[in-house]
């Protein structure tokens, strides 16, 4: 083993160990299974707790430069905590939207004082993050974002109103995509991008409540909200390259996130369980050779999936088209586990259409939680739909 | 009970050797078989040309598994892969298959003097090929074709790969309820016992062969028929799989090329998304079940050949996932040709049938989530 290797190996035994001692408990009240659900003040208290105690341990930023706060060690430790983290089921590492989109970007394309001001708060969550690109009018065409940010003195102007925005009434940051400059070229030239503060008059947001009955989203409303000029990142107009480079980390073409942990790993194998649970006519589930025959069908694609990850290293394996499997992981792994989520409610019989709260809901309704909330996948950062069309484009050649 | 951890071998490797056969093998394949040459070779006695079969030989494909004493390169099964992958690609057949897993059978029993007899042959371009069903049930471990205590054999096999090239048979049948594999020459064929299917895949030969009063030259000498068939089926499957990865990736250029020339209701058809999310779906799948030959490579490379529990599953899900692929993409290539697709002429016709003769090689999708499920779920 090289040095790396066995550094590594080493740090994973460390982990698990720290994971194993440092885990809360139970705290009594319903945790959330994604970073997109996070309702109520306890369960922020809980997480901000949490991330500030993973952080101090070390566990966070790791690959991030040391003079920000971070480990100054390599994204390959991150990685080995992060699937520590799945393997323990810890909770989520919740404040995403700094740790894994808007932080990498600063770093990839900040100024020296957006880094010494932003990174550190990021990752002890003193500074919660939210991201303000969807608008009500505007979903999947990011491009066409009225939202007007006008420049007046040494300040911006911000008019509008974003939607879908995760952490919306708790964050104390937003990566805003406006539009500057009305009468450009074309749509994408007009729009700029801002690191705009949030607790700033004439910035209001109403919680929005999901299909699961819980909250987590806002809808965030500019009314001739005044921030700083120096908010804006890079130059007016360069708002579309920038809003990209964020999707990049968003979708995980990008590394370089300072966590990756951010849904709780509810997987096929927690589907295996349910169905050694169920039981018909006496048997369980696990036995009856049509349930057999779908699980295993869901466990080649799981594992098509893992082995895509890792063919994406080998370049002599990706000849064909060789963006396909960077551009095509978000998009097959979240259809995936919709279906398999929808099917592990498919099975439960009767009491399928229990819900969280009924005492005699299977797992607690976990399943139905989690189906519900992986729309947040599927929808979330481009649709499926959206993405589909993206491959077709860009990896295919399809025209428009 | 315990569930297996799917991921805990997710081994991915392409070493200098792979990469060195892949470049030559998709070079090969694509001078060597345009789609002219294909639809030329489609109604033809043996399916392929004899000098490109010769270049094959001389390449050393035809013995790059076996081991070098017996005349061979003595490279691991993971450089059969690429090999599979390019042929397919191209449409190109031949009886590589057939020879590579009769070779395989010999190279792995017991029997050192059939080895000696059989292999150096097989390496310089004798074809050889399996006789192993008697219907259409892969799932088999019995035979109904019988020998006698003299060596004289009883019953048909049916879907025998290039039978009327073949100069060695491998015919697994029966004594008094035990396995044997038996060798049968060509020679000992009497007239009229091969007799040719009508194939769905017109690129490929098969045929029934009827062995009744055959002679047989030996009986194999191995410690498990069972084992030993069971080995040979899973890498049978496992080169399939690759050779309709191969299939997959051309059929979804030739539907991607459609797309993106057809006009209709003045647009270029492939900006429709009902055609363009169908084609991305072709992708993913190809690029699943791309994934999943080159780890059951991996895992070969890594067991030196060995077929263990992981290489099993390898090769399963690998059949499985390239079945279903190659079979939406056929399916879908036709579709989306619209009228052209529904006629002979349109190359679409060669991927949709290409893909019902991949499925029915060496088990069906289902067949191998079937086996699948025991291995996976604990019970």
């Amino acid at each position: 083993m090289s040095e790396q290797n066995t550094d590594l190996a080493a740090l994973r035994v460390e982990v698990s160990q720290w994971l194993k001692e440092n885990i809360p408990a139970d705290p009594g009240f319903l945790l959330p299974q994604s970073f997109m659900e996070v309702g109520s003040d306890e369960q922020l208290q809980f997480l901000i707790a949490w991330q500030r105690k993973v952080y101090d341990a070390g566990y966070l930023g790791m690959a991030w430069p040391k003079e920000y706060g971070g480990g100054g060690l390599t994204q390959a430790h991150q990685n080995i905590v992060d699937e520590e983290l799945m393997n323990h089921r810890a909770p989520i590492i919740f404040n995403v939207i700094g740790l894994g989109w808007a932080g990498p970007l600063i770093l990839q394309m900040g100024t020296e004082a957006e880094k010494q001001k932003y990174i550190k708060g990021i990752l002890t969550a003193d500074d919660i993050w939210c991201q303000g690109f969807s608008e009500p009018d505007h979903g999947s065409d990011l491009g066409n974002a009225q939202t007007r940010a006008v420049k007046d003195g040494d300040d911006y102007v911000i008019n509008g109103s974003k939607i879908w925005t995760t952490f919306g009434n708790y964050a104390k940051y937003m990566i805003l995509l406006a539009r500057t400059n009305p009468d450009a070229p074309n749509k994408y030239a007009g729009l700029s991008f801002f690191l705009s503060p949030m607790i700033v008059d004439g910035i209001s947001t109403s919680p929005i409540q999901k299909i699961t009955g819980e909250y987590g989203f806002a809808q965030t409303f500019f009314d001739d909200a005044r921030i700083p000029a120096e908010c804006l990142m890079g130059n007016e107009g360069e708002g579309w390259k920038i809003a990209m480079q964020t999707l990049q980390y968003e979708r995980s073409v990008d590394g370089g996130q300072a966590s990756t942990y951010k849904f709780l790993p509810i997987a096929l194998q927690d589907l295996l369980d349910t169905c050694k649970e169920i039981r018909r006519e006496g048997k369980p589930l696990l036995e009856d050779p049509v349930v057999r025959d779908q699980l295993v069908q869901f466990m080649i694609e799981e594992k098509s999936l893992s082995l895509m990850q890792e063919r994406s290293d080998v370049p002599a394996l990706c000849t064909d088209y060789p963006f396909s499997l960077a551009l095509s992981g978000k998009l097959v792994a979240t259809e995936l586990f919709r279906r398999s989520r929808q099917y592990a409610i498919a099975i439960q019989g009767a009491k399928g259409s229990l819900y969280v709260g009924d005492q005699l809901a299977p797992e607690g309704g976990m399943w139905q939680r989690a189906y519900f909330n992986n729309f947040s996948a599927t929808i979330g950062g481009g649709t499926s739909q959206v993405q589909a069309n993206i491959i077709a484009e860009h990896v295919l050649g399809l025209p428009k | 009970m315990s569930f297996i951890n799917i991921n805990s071998n997710n081994a991915m490797a392409f070493s200098d050797e792979q990469s060195m056969i892949q470049e030559s093998a998709r070079a090969f394949c694509q001078d060597q078989s345009s789609i002219e040459d294909v639809r030329k070779l489609l109604d033809s006695k043996t399916g392929f040309q004899a000098p490109v079969w010769q270049q094959m030989i001389d390449l050393g494909w035809t013995g790059i598994c076996i081991d070098e004493q017996h005349g061979g390169l003595g490279l691991g099964l993971e450089n059969l892969i690429p090999i599979a992958e390019s042929m397919g690609r191209h449409l190109l057949s031949t009886p590589f298959f057939s020879s590579t897993l009769a070779s395989q059978l010999l190279q792995r029993s017991n029997d050192a003097s059939q080895q000696a007899l059989w292999l150096n042959k097989i390496a310089a371009g004798s074809v050889a090929t399996l006789a192993l069903l008697d219907d259409e049930d892969w799932g088999a471990s019995s035979t109904r074709c019988t020998i006698s205590p003299d060596g004289v054999l009883s019953g048909k096999k049916v879907l025998v790969h290039d039978a009327e090239v073949a100069e060695l048979f491998i015919v697994h049948c029966q004594q008094d309820g035990s396995e044997q594999l038996a060798l049968v020459s060509a020679t000992k064929m009497p007239e009229g016992a091969i007799q040719l299917h009508s194939l769905i895949d017109e690129t490929k030969r098969a045929a029934v062969v009827d062995f009744s009063g055959v002679k047989v030259d030996a009986v194999l000498d191995c410690s498990s028929v069972d084992a030993l068939l069971s080995e040979v089926k899973l890498i049978g499957a496992l080169l399939t799989a690759s050779e309709a990865v191969g299939a997959t990736a051309s059929c979804l250029n030739l539907t991607v090329e459609y797309l993106k020339t057809r006009k209709q209701f003045g647009k270029l058809i492939g900006s429709y998304q009902a055609l363009k999310h169908p084609a991305v779906d072709i992708l993913n799948m190809m690029e699943g079940a791309r994934s999943q030959i080159y780890h059951a490579a991996t895992v070969l490379a890594d067991t030196n050949g060995k077929v263990d529990q992981d290489v099993e599953i390898a090769c399963r899900m690998s059949k499985a996932s390239a079945n279903d692929a190659l079979l939406f993409a056929g399916d879908r290539a036709v579709q989306f040709h619209g009228g052209m697709g529904f006629t002979y002429e349109c190359d679409a016709q060669l991927y949709i049938r290409r893909a019902q003769w991949s499925q029915q090689q060496f088990g069906d999708s289902a067949h191998h989530r079937k086996r699948l499920a025991p291995l996976l779920l604990g019970c």
